[in-house]
């Protein structure tokens, strides 16, 4: 610790921008010479399902257990389920795989999970969509009229519904097939009816685009240069072999590239939650809140300099939590509370330390440097001991989709990282800093001896 | 203080705890026919649907009217168990529903009860899943012991004998592993408690805390096993008990500090888990200076090659 003015102008800094990121919503940083911002990041608290209300449901892949998927299939499986799920218009629908045949799916405020669960298993939806004179990128999510009753031209915020001129029940069939340049594409036959349907359809709309739609999402939108009366076409776009042979195995079965069941729903309502909250934060309050008066009436000033880096310390967390962002579950709040009981452990085992090394008789200084240097071992070994643990429950928490295992473990580990840093360099840096300024023999008793 | 000098009450004093939840952990496998816990449904599998109807609550009766409705035979949902909660809410647990299911019992609720129902909690949860997640559950607990007696002993390579202190720790680790089930157990017998999700991290946090609250006493005894070598090993391990005695109290205290005040005010939701944590960290302290250490001598001395010939050796004497 020799440049220790170095460290305490490195901690009040970190405690700032931490205290920023801790009070603000949102924070920008904006590029000095133009005025435009440089980094913008939504920092708001993340609340797992458990504290908001909302759907959570574990989704797995129905086939029999021996037979392997892909980690391809199930990406795969994963996206268009996505898509389906932004269909719903619900925010912050969260879409992962879990482990090598799960896909974890949550929906923030959902109430009504079983119009979710039908929206999921539905098969794959596509259309082709009349989309007059506007030409549309690959990949844009846009508003159709099919399966509505009643039809209107713009939604209630205000985009366009386009029409429907067919959906994918009046394909016959749908294969891979290469251009005469090379580039794959996907070549597709009609069937009777909508053979007629689509050629005086493609006849009076001659040079206009026509967007081809799965699940609600332009895969490609070419204009159309002859009318197609044979009912046979091709859809081109810039396909990889793989893309092409995916999307012609949806085209034809409709589904999903491994069908999939629900195998766990959780549904938590809001009210729940809202009081969760209150109640932990206020236990957490009171937990801290007690632990300083403890840590300043057992240690005197070195206890107050530690509760300093207990303050800190959940500062620093908050803003990890926030930056990171962690989300917060009903178990990670405890996990939280928990640690800042385990947060003053490695202060306890400095002080312990140093009331023996002064007990010894050595001067102030040599005993702080033994105190930390002997105490690190075991901090080092036990807190490593924890880390193991919170690793796997991470792992498990993870695999089984369960978001509250998984949230207590990163915030407890969270916890045990900053904790370290806390009581070890920031409590170091503050006692020196006091120390600078007092004399020792002058204030034993400010040791508790 | 002479810790180490009355070992064997320690000892005893442990199985004293341990044994009723043994105990428990019988009657109730004896009750459910499943395991010595009351699984939930995240192990288990099946449903619980917690409502809140606006006006009067239906009476269990009825309530298990409209599931044995509802019943069929891919999903039999017929003798739910219900449970009432405060004012106007319901638990409601069965086997497991589809979501579709559960949508129609809650409207058919609304219209036969002619009351607003508010889900406030679904959770369903395939019997497969359920099985699977005890499994590794079951796992994940193995994982965490060896990986950290692994740990240990790396950690404690410079002392003779480091696989000991690996294995004490794990010994202590399972004494409360086992002070948590029988106290699960013992709560689930009289109280219904359902071992959850929560309980497993519950379980695993105090395994990790018991061995973090072992290395410190342990770590005492490498650093003086080294300074002290001219002592006697059972002094020494007793100094090292005493010199970190102080700190083993206060991270206690502190620890106890914080879960009292989740168990007193951070709500219903958490409380079982709290108290579990609670209970688990209190015997990892207490197992980190009354068993991990005492462990360490009982194996220096071999004592059990005199357990069961004391009396004789007495009587030589």
């Amino acid at each position: 610790m020799r440049n220790r003015n170095g460290w305490l102008i490195g901690i009040v800094l970190l405690i700032a921008f931490s205290l920023w990121v801790d009070l603000s919503k949102n924070i920008v940083i904006y590029n000095p010479f133009s005025d435009t911002p440089l980094v913008e990041r939504d920092v708001n608290i993340k609340l797992g399902l458990d504290l908001r209300g909302g759907l959570q449901a574990l989704l797995e892949a129905d086939v029999p257990a021996d037979t392997v998927v892909s980690v391809e299939e199930l990406t795969n499986a994963k996206n268009i389920l996505q898509n389906r799920a932004n269909a719903l218009g619900v925010s912050e629908i969260v879409m992962q795989t879990a482990g090598d045949r799960r896909i974890v799916a949550e929906f923030p405020g959902v109430t009504n999970p079983e119009e979710v669960v039908a929206t999921l298993k539905q098969t794959a939806l596509l259309e082709f969509v009349d989309m007059g004179s506007t030409p549309v990128a690959a990949g844009t999510a846009i508003n159709t009229d099919f399966g509505i009753t009643a039809p209107a031209a713009t939604t209630d915020t205000g985009e366009t519904i386009y029409h429907t001129v067919m959906t994918g029940a009046g394909l016959q069939t749908a294969s891979v097939s290469r251009s005469s340049s090379g580039e794959y594409q996907i070549a597709f036959s009609l069937k009777g009816d909508a053979t007629d349907l689509f050629g005086e359809y493609t006849t009076t709309h001659t040079n206009q685009y026509l967007a081809i739609v799965l699940d609600k999402q332009v895969i490609s939108a070419p204009v159309i240069q002859s009318p197609i009366t044979s009912g046979e076409g091709v859809i081109t776009g810039n396909f990889t072999p793989e893309e092409a042979q995916t999307l012609a195995v949806q085209l034809r079965s409709g589904a999903l590239p491994i069908p999939i069941k629900v195998v766990q729903s959780r549904t938590v309502g809001a009210t729940l939650g809202e009081e969760s909250i209150r109640k932990s934060t206020q236990a957490g309050i009171i937990g801290m809140v007690v632990v300083i008066l403890f840590m300043a009436f057992n240690y005197r000033m070195p206890g107050i300099i530690a509760d300093l880096a207990l303050v800190c310390y959940a500062i620093f967390t908050l803003m990890l939590f926030k930056l990171i962002p962690v989300t917060l579950t009903l178990p990670g709040i405890a996990g939280f509370i928990l640690s800042v009981g385990m947060a003053v452990d490695a202060n306890v085992l400095i002080f312990e330390r140093l009331k023996e090394e002064l007990r010894a008789g050595r001067n102030l200084r040599q005993a702080i440097d033994l105190a930390w240097s002997r105490a690190w071992s075991s901090i080092r070994d036990s807190n490593t001991s924890t880390l193991i643990t919170c690793a796997i429950l991470f792992i498990f928490g993870n695999t089984f989709g369960a978001s509250m295992v998984k949230g207590f473990s990163v915030t407890l580990a969270l916890g045990v990282v900053v904790s370290l840093f806390t009581a070890i360099i920031v409590t170091r840096t503050f006692l020196h800093t006091v120390l600078d300024r007092i004399k020792f023999t002058e204030h034993p008793s400010w040791f508790g001896l | 203080m002479n810790i180490i000098k009355n070992r064997y009450v320690y000892f005893l004093i442990s199985l004293l705890v341990i044994i009723p939840g043994i105990i428990f952990m019988g009657l109730n496998w004896q009750q459910t026919k499943t395991g010595p816990l009351k699984l939930g449904i995240d192990f288990r599998g099946g449903s619980l649907l917690e409502v809140q109807f606006e006006g009067t609550r239906p009476s269990v009766e009825e309530i298990a009217a409209l599931y044995k409705e509802f019943s069929t035979a891919e999903q039999p949902l017929a003798d739910p168990i219900i449970q009432s909660l405060d004012t106007n809410a319901v638990s409601i647990r069965s086997k497991t529903m589809t979501d579709e299911t559960k949508g129609l019992i809650v409207a058919e609720m609304e219209s036969r009860f002619g009351s607003k129902v508010t889900v406030e909690n679904f959770t369903s949860v395939s019997a497969s899943v359920g099985g699977e997640v005890t499994r590794a559950a079951a796992w994940a607990i193995v994982f965490a012991a060896l990986a950290i007696l692994v740990y240990i002993w790396w950690a404690f390579r410079s002392v003779e004998h480091a696989y000991r202190y690996g294995t004490a720790a794990i010994i202590a680790m399972l004494h409360d592993v086992l002070v948590v089930l029988g106290t699960e157990a013992i709560l689930g017998y009289y109280l219904g408690w359902e071992a959850d999700a929560l309980f497993l991290t519950a379980l695993l946090t105090v395994i990790g805390f018991s061995v973090h609250d072992t290395i410190v006493v342990f770590d005492r005894v490498r650093e003086n096993s080294n300074i002290l070598r001219r002592i006697e090993y059972e002094k020494m391990v007793n100094h090292s008990i005493v010199q970190t005695l102080d700190r083993s109290i206060t991270t206690q205290l502190t620890v106890m500090f914080t879960l009292l005040a989740l168990v007193l005010f951070g709500g219903e939701s958490i409380r079982h888990f709290v108290v579990i944590l609670l209970v688990g960290i209190f015997s990892g302290t207490y197992s980190s200076i009354f068993n991990a250490a005492p462990i360490l001598v009982v194996w220096e001395n071999r004592e059990w090659t005199t357990w069961f010939k004391r009396k004789e050796e007495a009587a030589a004497i």
